[in-house]
């Protein structure tokens, strides 16, 4: 399957990340010969089939809905870029 | 004979009859890493003072009778995918440099409750994607069989010091043979143990539901001993299993006779290096004379591993990395004037091209339209997968294949070309995305003397067994006892 520049950039856009137009061009070529590879799947009837998740699990995955402690605000803040008070610090959003 | 050349049980008899102290042993790596690691580049960073500290509060336990358990005083090291606290962790990338946790893994966690000194951070594929160390920023490892080739990947630096004796275990990760593939490639053993069995608490994820954390030493038996601290039920991590831990050292000398070991035919491929294969026959034919029977079976499937792999471990890893946004740590750009900008100009400046490309893949097969056709199809296709070796175990107590199907190669050899790099895991990720245990361990050399691994594959959680099966050919072989010439 041949993946156009336009559709590398639809995916960046979406898996944020800014790539350069050399990125691209080489993501296009390198993607499209993968996903050539991981097309042999298609030739697998799994109709019937349930898919796995998980390989080994039985049990739910959620567990008991009980308080319990956290980290401290300065823990939790100290590999922060930037923070303000005990809040993260991010560049505005609206003007 | 050099103290570092011990083996990691051997290192702990000496501790405990107190012919050696843990100050002694951990002084002795970090001359070994001053001298060797210039060439090798195992190690992203040292904890010469934690270490040290360590190791001191180790001798003193000793000293007062109250050891905190047989391995306590020996050095270990750990991949930079493990959080310690307040020993920066990067994963291997410039995204995550600074970052200082504040917390440890569990695994780490468990490690210093033995007692266990922890001399530093070791190399690894930038968030464990790679087959040769080479996706890590900080520049890749070597083997030190040979310089100029790659020690495997992505835990190729948990693997190289092993091998170049700058330590006596380590800690991996396997997320497709992220353990074993290094292990083969260095002479050394590497186990990835059922998932579930040893938590992922504090081990930065990669595709979760096929991470592995384990261990890695320079014998079976080394390998039995660290699993034995590192295995139990974590209830931090909700995967973790809360199944019986057996005592891995107790069975471990019991032989193979009179198990039956299989032989899947399909794991003998097209273009596998035939001294790799005749290494690998030459093994079965031991277990043969060692009283094992042999079987011949089918996981016919396996063709399909490699690309259900590399649909489901990218489709994880784009999830999983999208925490990476310059908002809570890590880096963070100069140059955005806004919150959208920033996000996409923090992650295009801090990942590297494997990593983004895995994103890219990832993203693509979630996105609408092809959910279905490749991240669906693919756990449907994994579920066959997991079917073939549920039929097979209900034939054979194990089953025996190359861990890869080439010797290590030249750094640089495969960098740009990404299909041939995943190849390089044909033999290891079915094991991943069945859940099950997988032990690699040496099997000889070529003739140009590189290391060749044998991997063991075994039912859920029955690791004991892998470990016995593995020390039968051990016991036989001088293989765990050739040096690296470095």
């Amino acid at each position: 399957m041949k993946l156009t520049v336009e559709q590398v950039r639809h995916v960046a856009t979406l898996a944020r990340l800014s790539l350069t137009s050399e990125e691209e061009e080489r993501y296009a070529t390198q993607l499209s010969a993968i996903l050539d590879a991981v097309a042999q799947l298609q030739e697998l009837d799994v109709s019937g089939v349930e898919p796995t998740s998980h390989a080994t699990l039985a049990s739910s995955l959620l567990r008991e809905d009980v308080t319990r402690p956290s980290l401290p605000p300065e823990k939790s803040l100290a590999n922060a870029p930037a923070k303000v008070g005990t809040s993260f610090s991010v560049p505005k959003i609206l003007e | 004979m050099q103290l570092t050349d011990l083996t990691l049980l051997e290192l702990a008899a000496k501790l405990a009859s107190g012919e050696v102290t843990s100050v002694e042993a951990t002084q002795a790596c970090l001359a070994r890493i001053s001298q060797v690691d210039g060439k090798v580049k195992a190690f992203l960073r040292l904890d010469e003072h934690g270490a040290l500290a360590a190791a001191e509060a180790s001798d003193a336990r000793r000293k007062s009778g109250n050891p905190h358990g047989p391995l306590d005083g020996v050095p270990v090291a750990v991949k930079d995918i493990f959080l310690t606290e307040g020993v920066e962790t990067t994963c291997a990338s410039h995204i995550l440099k600074g970052f200082v946790p504040p917390y440890d893994a569990t695994t780490v966690r468990l490690l210093k409750e033995a007692g266990m000194p922890i001399l530093g951070k070791l190399n690894q594929d930038e968030f464990a994607m790679g087959s040769s160390n080479e996706s890590s920023a900080y520049g890749p490892c070597h083997n030190p069989w040979d310089v100029t080739r790659t020690p495997g990947g992505s835990s190729g630096g948990s693997a190289a010091a092993l091998a170049a004796r700058e330590v006596f275990g380590t800690l991996g990760t396997d997320t497709g043979g992220s353990i074993r593939q290094p292990a083969a490639l260095t002479n050394t053993v590497g186990l990835k143990p059922t998932y579930g069995r040893v938590s992922r608490y504090g081990v930065i994820s990669y595709a979760s539901s096929l991470d592995a954390p384990g261990p890695m030493a320079r014998t079976v038996g080394d390998v039995a001993a660290l699993l034995k601290v590192l295995a139990r039920h974590d209830p931090l991590d909700s995967t973790s299993a809360p199944a019986d831990v057996p005592d891995y050292l107790a069975d471990l000398e019991q032989g193979v006779a009179g198990l039956k070991l299989g032989v899947p035919r399909e794991y003998f491929v097209e273009g596998m290096d035939p001294e790799v294969e005749a290494a690998v026959r030459s093994a079965l034919k031991e277990y043969e004379r060692l009283g094992a029977t042999l079987v011949d079976v089918s996981l016919p499937h396996t063709k399909y591993a490699l690309a259900t792999y590399y649909l489901l471990a990218p489709a994880e890893a784009s999830s999983n990395l999208a925490r990476y946004d310059g908002v809570r740590y890590g880096h963070r750009t100069r140059e955005a004037k806004g919150l959208k900008d920033m996000y996409g100009m923090t992650r295009d400046e801090g990942f590297g091209p494997e990593v983004k490309r895995r994103i890219m893949l990832g993203t693509y097969a979630l996105s609408a339209g092809y959910y279905d056709a490749y991240y669906l199809k693919a756990q449907k296709v994994r579920t066959l997968i997991r079917e073939d070796f549920t039929k097979a175990f209900t034939q054979v107590d194990a089953l025996v294949t190359p861990t890869s199907p080439v010797p290590a190669f030249k750094l640089g050899e495969k960098v740009n070309d990404p299909l041939s790099m995943y190849l390089m895991d044909v033999c290891t990720l079915p094991c991943n995305l069945a859940g099950l245990p997988g032990l690699s361990l040496p099997c000889g050399f070529t003739k140009a003397g590189l290391p060749i691994g044998l991997q063991l594959m075994g039912r859920p959680f029955d690791e004991a067994k892998l470990l016995r099966i593995g020390r039968a050919f051990e016991r036989e072989h001088e293989f765990t006892r050739r040096l690296a010439p470095i």
